[in-house]
This record gives structure tokens, sequence and C-alpha cells, in this order.
């Protein structure tokens, strides 16, 4: 006991009976959260389904009808898959705030769990898409940044412009920067084809390529301002502001400066 | 005679003997420019064409004009191991191997837009103060074709590294040839060596870019400033200056060291914008395929009022005899570009005859005092900048939360109704401000101070303005309208009566004016005081 | 009382007004000591861009505001070319202004016209000259001259010919023909109908045959767009539907007007966008243009399916694909 005692009163007690507790709780959570998804019983998932059943009457069905059947102003979401409800309600696009255009991307309303409990509903109803795990995901294993570059530039470029900060569509309708999304909803985007976008399907965009999209659109993010300010990556109409602006305006500035007498 | 006088003495002879150029530097070298800021404009021109000419030079070293199928192994990595041409590559190698290689870029490309903004508002300068007038007409068609030029060298520079945008770009061009009647196909084939894109384009327009471009604009530029130089600059009005003088500073030293000066001025301004902010970010664009584009596709400012007038046209195609003619790309592309320039370029002539003044000038007009002049400009403008909002709408529709075919439609209407309300509302404000200065003139100033008169009222000090101003308010001439004879004396038409009808017309709207004021007018004011 | 009979004097040149710099020498220092600060920023920047040229390495990155997380090299090398040169003209101006004599001088402006003596005894001289010459006496040189001169003028008309092949059929074929795959670009991989969901798109190209290249003049030609939609969606005439495959349609996607790529496909409208000057093209009504300047739909590729399942062309394009050019019937 005394020497139990000795090290209890050691410097390093305090700080490595920390990390140990910490350890133990982090494991056991892990643990636990391991043996609740192998676990995930019949009975759960009707459970979930049930909560996402009721979720939906509440927020969902008032335009998208009682059985998701779709309405006067919003489609069917029979057979749209887990996926579309993801990347709709976790991007905060669903619910709708303003049905004049279209569902811009905003606050999330939803709890991740409320979210898994819709998407759960609306995949019940019919087979779809279904929200890709975290392993699927793994783009910087799995992905290629030029390879992806290129498939960006053919597929996606048109729309969402070079450095994927978005672009105009007909009628007001655009397609929205690719800055800050989360690699999940960009996946899901590309399988489900939200709004104007169209589907790229697994067979003719493989889940790799997209992959590479990903990591392509990651590393575009992240890459710093190689040669200064970047002028909002739009191409020549900023280069073509500032030279109007700042630039011709400073040489007139001191233009004016040369021809004004001393005193 | 100190030692160091003594060996320059020496050379100045030496070359002297040889040339005998002491005594025209002699009279050269007091020569007398006038000062005003807006007369260093055309300066911005020729000192960002000296930096175009160091900084292209330098990118030269390391630009490899070719469209040779490369492998890309450089250090930017999202781009590694894709197929591009060596042009593409070359520019990648030159912006990220090269210490300052990209600074260099940067600059280039910064100063061609300076060098094209300074062309435009130079020459907008010369234009509203009738700067083109007897004996310059020469210098305003040089300037017209410098700006021309300017715009089809932009265009090859930037369309050189062979990236997604300027290939986009070229592929816009090759469809204007194309569209050509008769020959239209033919040349595009010459030019491409073959059909789009094929490999002999760029290496091409490299030549045309670096080589024989940079020659024309070399010896216009000097023309531009032989006559410059030889007619001497035009001055504003304004006490002791008159058609016949010239007032300003000697060339040495003041004006030398102040035009030198601001050719640093330009370059380190140009720097500045090379350094902190990024243009033509080609690494981002990717290297050229037919097959890809990007959202938001634009050509550099000074073609984006072509591309807006593009967009705009109407779906316009004629199929006969089993040929096509493509008006939607003729009539924007080709043919309203073409009576645009040809009109500025005639401008001078087309005034000297509308007024009948084919007299020298020296002394500039102030804008007001040519309202017709100053509304033409300002309608040209409007319809120039229509074009150019159009050329820009997909890029404003998503900032301003508007829709691309709102735009489209605002500009296809408004390219027909700006103009004319542009140059009514220019004309009106033209003559406001000669009412304003009359009233300045006659009454002076307003001071602001307000005093009481005896019998209660209040009134305004006004403060007579001095006589250098009232002077330079009144310098202008003011024509009478051109009385062209429609009939003669016998009461029969003459011959060109239609002409002179129309010349009477337009000399008539010409000399709508409010009447300058007099000696006898300001005395009168005064004596009534 | 008309503005002819008397207008305002010109008082004259005003009197010159002497700088505190002319007559005092303290601010005459001043303005020295001024423009030698002006001087010596502009070697610091000489400096700063030797500095940042030695030892700032190419990846080094820092944060700027506003700018952002910049090159650090690029920066400091183009802050300090900015600042040597910008300081340069500073100072001259300022010491031109400041110190340089500034008395206004009168030039006086000569008349540009030659005197009558002048002009006549130049026109005196080219007659002499021309007739020296005999240019007018004997015709038969004029025009000999004259035809010599225009035929050589031909001469580099002659030598550009090879600047490029004559058109021939080029603009009017591609590479499709009737059977050949079509397969994904990037990638390359055919492509069963089942591949596409309804609302998806694929952007393709024929297949290459072994050993074959795919140049980007063959692309330039040959891109095309795969599109699906429901067989119901579509607004076609019996033809155009029968070169669709269970509502896959394909069209080329080099726009009719200008030759861009046009693939901003819409799924809700159905419409297609092209990005460069707008146009827009309704893919039920097989391309037809409901907006903007193209003046001809996309043309339509005629698609089937092999034996193996996979997409091909039924047949070439009916129509020349790209921009519009003299020798196109229609």
């Amino acid at each position: 006991m005394k020497r139990l005692s000795r090290l209890r009163r050691h410097r390093a007690a305090g700080p490595i009976l920390l990390v140990f507790a910490l350890f133990t709780i982090g494991t056991t959570f892990q643990v636990a959260s391991a043996v609740s998804n192998n676990a995930t019983t019949a009975a759960e998932r009707s459970a979930t389904i049930e909560e996402g059943k009721q979720l939906f009457l509440k927020g969902c069905s008032s335009c998208h009808g009682l059985n998701a059947e779709g309405g006067a102003v919003a489609p069917s979401l029979i057979g749209v898959g887990a996926a579309s409800v993801d990347f709709q309600v976790g991007t905060g696009r669903m619910p709708m705030a303003d049905m004049s255009t279209q569902a811009m991307r905003k606050a999330v309303v939803y709890t991740p769990e409320e979210i898994n409990a819709l998407a759960t509903y609306v995949a019940s109803l019919a087979d779809g898409p279904a929200v890709p795990t975290d392993e699927v995901l793994n783009y910087e294993r799995d992905g290629s940044v030029a390879e992806g570059g290129e498939l960006f530039r053919t597929n996606c470029a048109m729309c969402h412009n070079f450095a994927a900060q978005g672009g105009a569509l007909t009628q007001g309708k655009y397609a929205p920067t690719l800055m800050g999304v989360e690699p999940k909803h960009i996946y899901e985007a590309m399988i489900t084809g939200p709004q104007s976008m169209p589907v790229f399907s697994n067979k003719t965009i493989t889940a790799e390529e997209k992959l590479s999209i990903i990591k392509w659109i990651k590393s575009t993010e992240a890459e710093p301002q190689l040669g200064g300010a970047a002028l909002g990556r739009v191409g020549p109409v900023t280069e073509g502001l500032l030279v109007w602006t700042l630039g011709i305006g400073l040489l007139i500035g001191v233009a004016v400066w040369l021809a004004m007498k001393a005193r | 005679m100190t030692a160091r006088e003594r060996i320059a003495g020496n050379v100045a002879g030496y070359v002297d003997d040889r040339t005998g150029a002491a005594k025209w530097m002699k009279k050269n070298l007091t020569k007398v420019f006038p000062d005003h800021w807006s007369f260093l404009l055309g300066e911005i021109c020729l000192y960002s064409f000296i930096i175009l000419l160091a900084s292209g030079t330098f990118l030269t070293f390391w630009f490899d004009p070719s469209q040779r199928e490369v492998i890309y192994d450089g250090g930017y990595a999202p781009l590694s191991g894709l197929k591009m041409s060596a042009a593409y590559a070359s520019t990648l190698h030159l912006s990220f191997e090269v210490r300052g290689g990209l600074l260099m870029r940067q600059i280039h490309h910064w100063a061609a837009l300076i060098f094209m903004v300074g062309i435009v508002v130079h020459l907008l300068r010369v234009f509203f103060t009738g700067a083109f007038r007897k004996p310059r007409e020469f210098n305003w068609i040089i300037g017209v074709g410098l700006l021309t030029l300017g715009i089809v060298e932009g265009f090859l520079g930037y369309s050189l590294p062979d990236d997604l945008l300027s290939g986009t770009g070229i592929r816009i061009a090759e469809a204007i040839i194309q569209a050509l009647p008769v020959v239209g196909s033919y040349i595009a084939f010459f030019a491409f060596g073959g059909a789009f894109p094929g490999e002999a384009f760029i290496p091409r327009i490299y030549t045309v870019h670096v080589l024989l471009l940079p020659g024309i604009f070399l010896a216009l530029i000097t023309v531009h400033l032989m006559l410059v130089w030889y007619q001497k600059h035009t001055q504003f009005p304004g006490p002791g200056r008159t058609e016949k003088n010239v007032v300003g500073y000697p060339l040495m030293p003041a004006y030398m060291a102040k035009a030198g000066g601001f050719f640093f001025i330009v370059f380190g301004v140009t720097a500045f914008l090379g350094a902190v902010a990024s243009i033509n970010p080609i690494w981002l664009y990717g290297p050229y395929t037919p097959g890809q584009v990007s959202a938001g596709s634009q050509p550099d400012w000074y073609m984006g009022w072509l591309d807006g007038l593009v967009r705009m046209a109407p779906p316009l195609e004629t199929h006969a005899l089993g040929h096509t003619i493509s008006w939607n790309i003729l009539i924007p592309g080709l043919i309203l570009p073409g009576i645009m320039f040809t009109l500025l370029a005639l401008y001078p002539f087309i005034e000297s005859w509308a007024t009948g003044d084919k007299r020298e000038h020296h002394l500039l007009d102030r804008p007001r005092n040519a309202p017709n002049r100053t509304a033409l400009g300002a309608m040209a403008l409007t319809f120039t900048l229509v074009g150019l909002i159009n050329g820009g709408n997909d890029i404003l529709s998503t900032t301003f939360h508007l829709t691309i075919n709102q735009m489209m439609w605002f500009s296809r209407i408004a390219i027909f109704v700006l103009p004319p309300i542009a140059f009514v509302i220019t004309k009106r404000i033209c003559l406001s401000l000669q009412r304003a200065d009359r009233e300045l003139v006659l009454h002076g100033r307003e001071t602001g101070r307000l005093v009481r008169l005896p019998h209660g009222e209040f009134v305004e000090v006004h403060e007579p303005i001095s006589p250098e101003k009232a002077w330079t308010l009144t310098a202008h001439e003011q024509l009478a309208p051109l009385e062209l004879p429609e009939y003669d004396a016998a009461g029969v038409r003459r011959p060109g009566l239609l002409k002179n009808k129309i010349r009477n017309r337009i000399s008539r709207a010409n000399a709508v004016a409010v009447p300058k004021v007099t000696e006898s007018e300001r005395k009168e004011i005064e004596h009534g005081h | 009382m008309s503005t002819e009979i008397e207008p305002i004097k010109d008082p004259g040149l005003p009197a010159h007004i002497h700088r505190r710099a002319d007559e005092d020498e303290k601010y005459a220092k001043r303005a020295e000591r001024q423009v030698a600060i002006l001087f010596m920023l502009s070697a610091f920047g000489t400096l700063l861009l030797i500095v940042s040229y030695i030892f700032i390495p190419g990846d080094k990155f820092i944060f700027v505001p506003i700018l952002g997380s910049t090159n650090a090299a690029q920066l400091f090398l183009g802050l300090g070319m900015a600042m040597a040169l910008f300081f340069i003209g500073a100072g001259a101006i300022h010491w031109a202004k400041n110190l340089m004599p500034d008395n206004e001088m009168v030039a006086e402006r000569h008349e540009f016209r030659s005197s009558d003596e002048d002009r006549e005894e130049f026109v005196k001289t080219v007659k002499a000259g021309a007739g020296a010459a005999g240019l007018g006496r004997r015709p038969l040189i004029k025009r000999t001259l004259g035809v010599a001169l225009g035929l050589s003028g031909l001469t580099p008309l002659l030598l550009l010919r090879d600047l490029g092949p004559l058109p021939k059929e080029d603009l009017q074929k591609t590479s499709w023909k009737a059977g050949t795959r079509l397969v994904t670009d990037p990638g390359n991989r055919p492509i069963l109908a089942s591949d596409l969901e309804v609302g998806a798109v694929a952007q393709t190209l024929p297949e290459l045959a072994a050993g074959e290249e795919r140049t980007l003049n063959d692309i330039g030609k040959d891109a095309v767009l795969l599109i699906r939609l429901r067989p119901e969606d579509f607004n076609l005439d019996a033809e155009r539907l029968s070169w669709t495959h269970e509502g896959i349609i394909a069209f080329s996607k080099i726009c009719s007007h200008m030759g861009c790529a046009v693939a901003l496909y819409e799924q809700q409208t159905k419409h297609l966008l092209c990005p460069c000057h707008q146009s827009t093209f309704d893919v039920t009504r097989a391309a037809k243009v409901i907006f903007g300047p193209a003046a001809r739909p996309l043309p339509q590729l005629a698609i089937t399916v092999d034996a193996d399942g996979y997409l091909v062309a039924k047949a070439p394009f009916s129509e020349p694909v790209g921009p519009s050019f003299w020798e196109r019937s229609s």
C-alpha cells in the first residue's frame, strides 16, 4: 500500500491517470459504438424508419405528400434514395425557404441523427443510392488530383467554373460554388443529380473517378495564392475591373500630382 | 573647365563632328511642353509598351511556342502526368520553376491591360477636347490603328499559353474566320494549317505576336511621337495661351525629369499589380482541349464588348443555294466593329465636313463647349459599355442575382435605346454647364455669405471672378451655323441640294450654344451694381 | 452687341509665382532631403528584391490580409521591384517639381504649310523628274512596270499557299460511323444503355481502333454528349425518335454557333446551355434553339446498341458539326 500511495503522489501520476482514463473512455465508446453498429437489428432499423417518418410528416409532407409521393410544388421522393435526402437536408437546401428559383445551401435545420432517420425512411420506400460510407469516401487514399482535374474540366467546369467557384445557368438558376462543401455531399450530388444538376452514374464516372474529382476540388480549395489576390477566380472580368479602378486610378493619381504646381 | 566637362565636351564634339546633332539638340532641349495631367495618358501607353517589350523578351527565353504534345512532369502537382502542349507546359515551367517568372508573366499581362486602358483613356481625352482637329488628323488615324492592333496583339498574347480559356477564345476566333462568306473555310484552314486546332496556330501567332506586330507598333509609335514633337502639343485655353503659341516647361531639365520619372511610376505600379494580384492563372484553367469549357468564359476586357455584341446577336443565318451565311457571327463579330472603327478613324473629317471648319486648332475645347461632339462620344461610349456589360452577363448575373436572360434582353434593347438617350442627356448637360459658365462670368462666384439689404431682403454676396478665369471661360469661339445655299440666285435648285441640306441641318445642331459673355455685357452688370 | 464685337480680353500670362523652395533655402533643403529619402526607398526596394530572390524558397507561403495565404517569394520579389521602380519615379518627379526651374515659357508655333513658291517649286521638281525619267513619254515602260509589279504581288500569295491544306470534306465529316461505340471521355470505356439513369449525362467520344491515337482535332469534331430522359419527355418526330435509344439521346457537344463545348445540361428544364454565348437548346425537341445567338440546333447523333448491349452510333452525323461555314448546305 505504501508503495501505491507513493506512486499516487508521484509527479506524473496525475497526467498518466488522465491519459489512462481518456484512453479507457475512448476505447469503451469505440467498442460500444462498434457493437451498436454491428447490432443494428431489424427492430432498431424499423424504429429509425418510424422516427424518420414522423419527422417527414412534420417537416416535409406538406410539399412532398404524406407518402412522399410528391405534390404540385415538390417532386416524389420514392426511389431517390438516402443519398439524395442526406445531400438535400444535410446541406440545408431542404426544407426549402424560397421557392422562386432553386434551393440554396443554408444553415442545416436537422441534427445528423434526424437526417439519418429521414434518409432511412425515404430509402425504405424504394431502392435508391445510399449514403456513401467514410470507407468509400477515402479520397485522399483512392483519388488522384491530376486525373480528378481532367474529369472535373470535362464534366463539371462548364457549370461550376474552372476553379469550382460556380456559374450562371438559365433563368437565374446557378451552379453553386463547391468551396467548403463536404466531400460526402459532393459525392451524393454526383450520384443523385440534385435539381438542375444531371446524374453522373457510377458506370460512366466510376466511384474512384468521383473520389479523384473530390480530391481535386479539395486541393483547389486549399491551394494558396500562387500569384497574389485571386480576384474571385472567375477569369478576366475581375481583372478588367481591377485595371480600370486600381490600375489606371493609381496612374492618374500620380499624373495629377505630377502636373500640379509645387507651392 | 573641370576634367569631367572636358571629357563630356570631347564626346559631344566627336558625335557632332559626324552628325551635326548639336544644332538640332540645342533647339529641342528647350522645346516647350504644356503641363496637364491628361497629357500624360499617352505616356502611360508608351511606357507600358516599353514594359511589354522588356517583360515579353524575358518570357520568350523560357516559352516554347509549340503545340507538340508533352506529358507534364513539373512542379505543379494538380496537373502532373497530364497531356498538354509544350506551350502550356513551358508556361507552367516559367511560372513555377523560374524564379520571378510568374511575376514577369503577371507584369506582362497587367502591362497589356494598362496599355489598352491607356489607349482608350488617351483616345477619349483627345476626342473630347477636340485635339484630333487639323493639323493632327494623321495622328488620330495612327492612334486608331494602334488601338485596333492593340486589341489583336493582346488577344494573340493571351492565346499563346494554350490554356483552356484562351483555347476557347481561339475556337471562337476560328468560328469568326470560318463564317466569312466564300473564303471563310479556306482562310481558316490556311491560318490553322488544317482543321481546328491543329498544331500550327500557336507557333504562327507567336511570330506575329513577338515580331510582326511589335515591329509595326514600334514604327507607328515612332511616327506618332515624331508628329507630336513636330506639330507641338495642344494646350488648354488660359491666360496668355493662343492658337499661335505653346506655354509650358522646357524639356530640359524639368519635363525630362518628370516624363522619365513617370516611366518608373508606370513600371512600378505595373510591378505592384503583378506582385499582389493574380492574373490569368493558367494552371487553374488547365490545358486546352476542344471537349472542355469553363463556365464564365470571357475574353480580356478590351475584347469583352465584342463578345457582348456576339452574345446579344439574334439567331440569324441564311441558307440558300447550298451555302450558309451566319449573320449572327458576321454582324456583331465583323461588320459592326468594322463600321465602328471606320467611323472612329474618319471622325475628324466628318466633323470638319459638318462644321465647315478647315482651320488649324492648337487650343483644346472644353468638352462642354462642343456639346454635339461630347454627346456623340457619350453615345459611342454607352454603346460599347452595353456591349461590355453583356460580355460579362454571366458573372454579373450570379453576382447581382439577376438572370442571364434578363441581362441579355436588357442589352438587346439597351444597345438601341440607351445611346440616343445618352446623346440627348449629355448635350443638355453640356448646355447647362455653358449656362453655369455664363452665370459665373457675369455674376461671379457664390461666396455663401448672406447680406441683409436695408429693406430686409437677404442676398448672397457674389465675388467677381478673376480676369484670368473669365478669359479661360470665354476663350472658346462659337461658330455660326453654315448657311450653304440651297437655291441659286434665280431660285433654281442647286446640284447637291440634299447634301447641302444635310450639312446645314447638322451644322445648325452643332452651333446650338449658350452665348458666351462679352466684355460689354460684363461691364453693364458691373455698372448696374 | 454681338460676341464678335467685344470679347473678354486675354489678360496675358499671369506673373510667375515663386515656390517656397525658390525663396527660402530651408524649404529647398527640405525638398532635397525628401528626394533623397525617395531614392533611398527605391534602393531599399532593390535590396528587398535581392534578398527575396536569394533567401525566400519558392514553396514558402505567408498570410497577408486581403490576399490570403500567398506565395512569399512572388510577393516580396514583386513588391521589391515595385518599390525600386516607383520610388525612382517619385523622387525624380518630386525633384523636378520642387527644385528644377518652373518658369513657364512661351514658344511660338510655326505654320506647317509651305510657302506658295515652295509648293510650286516642288510641283515643278516632281514634273521635271517624271519628265526626265520619261514616264509620260514611254508608255511601254509604264505599262510593263505595272504588269511586273502587279505580278510580283502574287509571289507572297503563292508562297503562302502551303500554309494549310484545302478544307475539302474535312469540315463536313467526323469520325463517327455506323457501329462506332461511344466511350467515356476521359476513360475510353464503352457504355451500356443501362449505365445511365434517367437524368444522367455522359461525355463521350468515338471508340478508337487498336493503335489509333486521338488528336485534339478529333475531339474538336467528335465530342458527343449523351443524355438520358424518360422516353415520354421527348417531343420528337418519328425519325429523330428512332435516333434515340430507350430515352438516351446524343448530341454533338460542339456548339453550332461558335464551337464551344455545350454541356451545361439542366436536368429539370432539360435545356442545354452554352457557357460562351448563352445559346440555349431544348433537348426534348432535338436541341432546338430557344434562346441566344445560335441559329441551328446541335446536330443529333443517331444511336442504338450493338450485340453486346453497348451504345453505338447508328449512322454518321447527318450534317456537319460545329460552327457554320460557307460550304455548308443547310
